[in-house]
């Protein structure tokens, strides 16, 4: 016969991981340290020490379900090996089709939002109204107020995109610098295409 | 490809859908911006349906390149509808760090999208629950133990009809003209004359104000007559008939 699980035992941080398990359970979304600590009415502390033990009885390939830190929070989700059974039982609204245009525009509002449509169109040399459009109806953008003087909408990204992504925070992007060439490799190119041209 | 295919050519862009000449036709009457246009994509089809055919026709690809480049100006003017100027001013060698530095910030956004695109995949085996917030509770309101009866004699008073509001303040209080008329005719038949000043010296203005509308009555009916040396001089008030007579004496005389 199977042991009972170790969190049954007895001890204040067990009971107080059973709690935050529980609450885990029930959310629709991450919760940070602070929700859980309110939720459950303890110490922070003592709640990040419960949260570590979850993570290592969730953790992967040990269950069938997985704690994992997500979007500013800590929420369960299926283990990798059961991917294949949930692809066929529910479906990916969010992430399904979308469009490269839509991607790029998801990737100028993750690093330069809060930005509105008329800074998106300047980067990508074509409107974004439907791409901007796509992503809120999507939930991966909001709304963040306006630019100064009541001008155009900004937008930013959700904690859906985050969860999405599977991100930690925005701050897990990779750096903009380490991505494309430098604005000095591109100015070699066109000087190259410019001498070629005239030669 | 004839010239005329040129203008038939399919395109499946995100903001249209349908032949080439339809788009101008669009782009011609404003129905449509030129901004939402994605240029390359329609170069792509073009240069699709040309490597479909086993020679270049240079009419056609002539008269693409007429509508395409002036359907790029009209985009780029409408998109940068202030740059112009703003770009007017620069140096060559400036103009072209501007262009590479917009090139390398479109490039990195691409870069960053491409990002996203592998994080999906590798990160499209995580199955999470998805759903609306649920609804926090309300936290109660905490009220103080109250007594009914408090609350009672509370509402009592509310309901009580407020007190009249007294205005009397407000009222000017003018003594009656007829006391005044009393007053001179008694001074009258005491003395034959007397001055107006000094009868109404030591009383308030508004009652002097009365006084003096109840001289101008007793002149009005014929009773006094006045007089006054000289402007802001003394009223001189005395019965009308010793003016008469005093006058009639003063002309035998």
């Amino acid at each position: 016969m199977d042991s009972p699980l170790r969190l049954i035992a007895a001890s204040p941080v067990d009971r107080l991981a059973h709690t935050i398990e529980a609450l885990l359970v029930v959310a629709s979304a991450p919760l940070s340290i602070s929700d859980l600590a309110d939720a459950a009415q303890d110490d922070p502390e003592r709640v990040e020490t419960a949260v570590g033990l979850l993570e290592e009885r969730y953790r992967e390939g040990r269950s069938g379900i997985v704690v994992e830190r997500v979007a500013g929070g800590y929420a369960f989700r299926a283990s990798r090996d059961a991917a294949e059974a949930c692809a066929r039982l529910f479906e990916r609204p969010v992430e399904r089709g979308l469009s490269q245009a839509a991607l790029e525009t998801l990737a100028i509002v993750a690093y330069l939002g809060p930005c509105s449509r008329p800074e998106i169109a300047r980067i990508r040399g074509v409107a974004a109204d439907s791409a901007v459009a796509s992503l809120v109806e999507r939930g991966l953008i909001t709304e963040a107020g306006r630019e100064d003087g009541g001008g155009a909408i900004r937008y930013r990204t959700t904690p859906l995109f985050e969860r999405v992504f599977g991100l930690e925070s925005l701050a897990a992007l990779p750096r903009l610098d380490d991505l494309g060439e430098t604005t000095e490799e591109l100015r070699d190119r066109l000087v190259e295409v410019a001498a070629a041209r005239a030669s | 490809m004839q010239p005329t295919l040129v203008r038939e050519l399919e395109l499946d862009l995100d903001a249209f859908e349908g032949p080439f000449d339809l788009l101008l036709t669009l782009l011609l009457k404003e129905a449509l911006e030129p901004r939402e246009i994605d240029i390359a994509a329609i170069v792509l089809s073009f240069l699709e349906r040309l490597a479909e055919r086993d020679e270049i026709d240079l009419d056609a690809c002539g008269e693409f390149l007429v509508l395409i480049s002036a359907l790029l100006e009209l985009k780029a003017r409408g998109l940068f509808p202030d740059e112009a100027a703003e770009l007017e001013g620069l140096e060559p060698e400036e103009a072209a760090e501007e262009l590479a530095r917009r090139l390398a910030e479109y490039r990195r956004m691409k870069e960053a999208a491409a990002w996203l695109v592998e994080r999906l995949a590798t990160e499209g085996d995580r199955w999470y629950r998805l759903g609306p917030a649920a609804l926090a509770p309300q936290p109660e309101r905490r009220l103080a133990p109250q007594d009914p009866a408090a609350l009672a004699e509370v509402l009592r008073g509310l309901a009580a009809p407020p007190p009249n509001v007294s205005l009397s303040h407000m009222a000017l209080r003018f003594p009656p003209v007829s006391q005044f008329l009393e007053r001179f005719r008694a001074v009258l038949a005491r003395r034959r004359l007397f001055d107006f000043d000094s009868e109404v010296a030591g009383l308030s203005r508004v009652e002097q104000a009365v006084a003096l509308l109840a001289l101008l009555e007793l002149r009005k009916a014929g009773e006094i007559a006045l007089s006054q040396a000289a402007p802001f001089a003394p009223i001189r008030v005395s019965r009308a008939d010793v003016e008469r007579t005093t006058a009639w004496t003063a002309r035998s005389a």
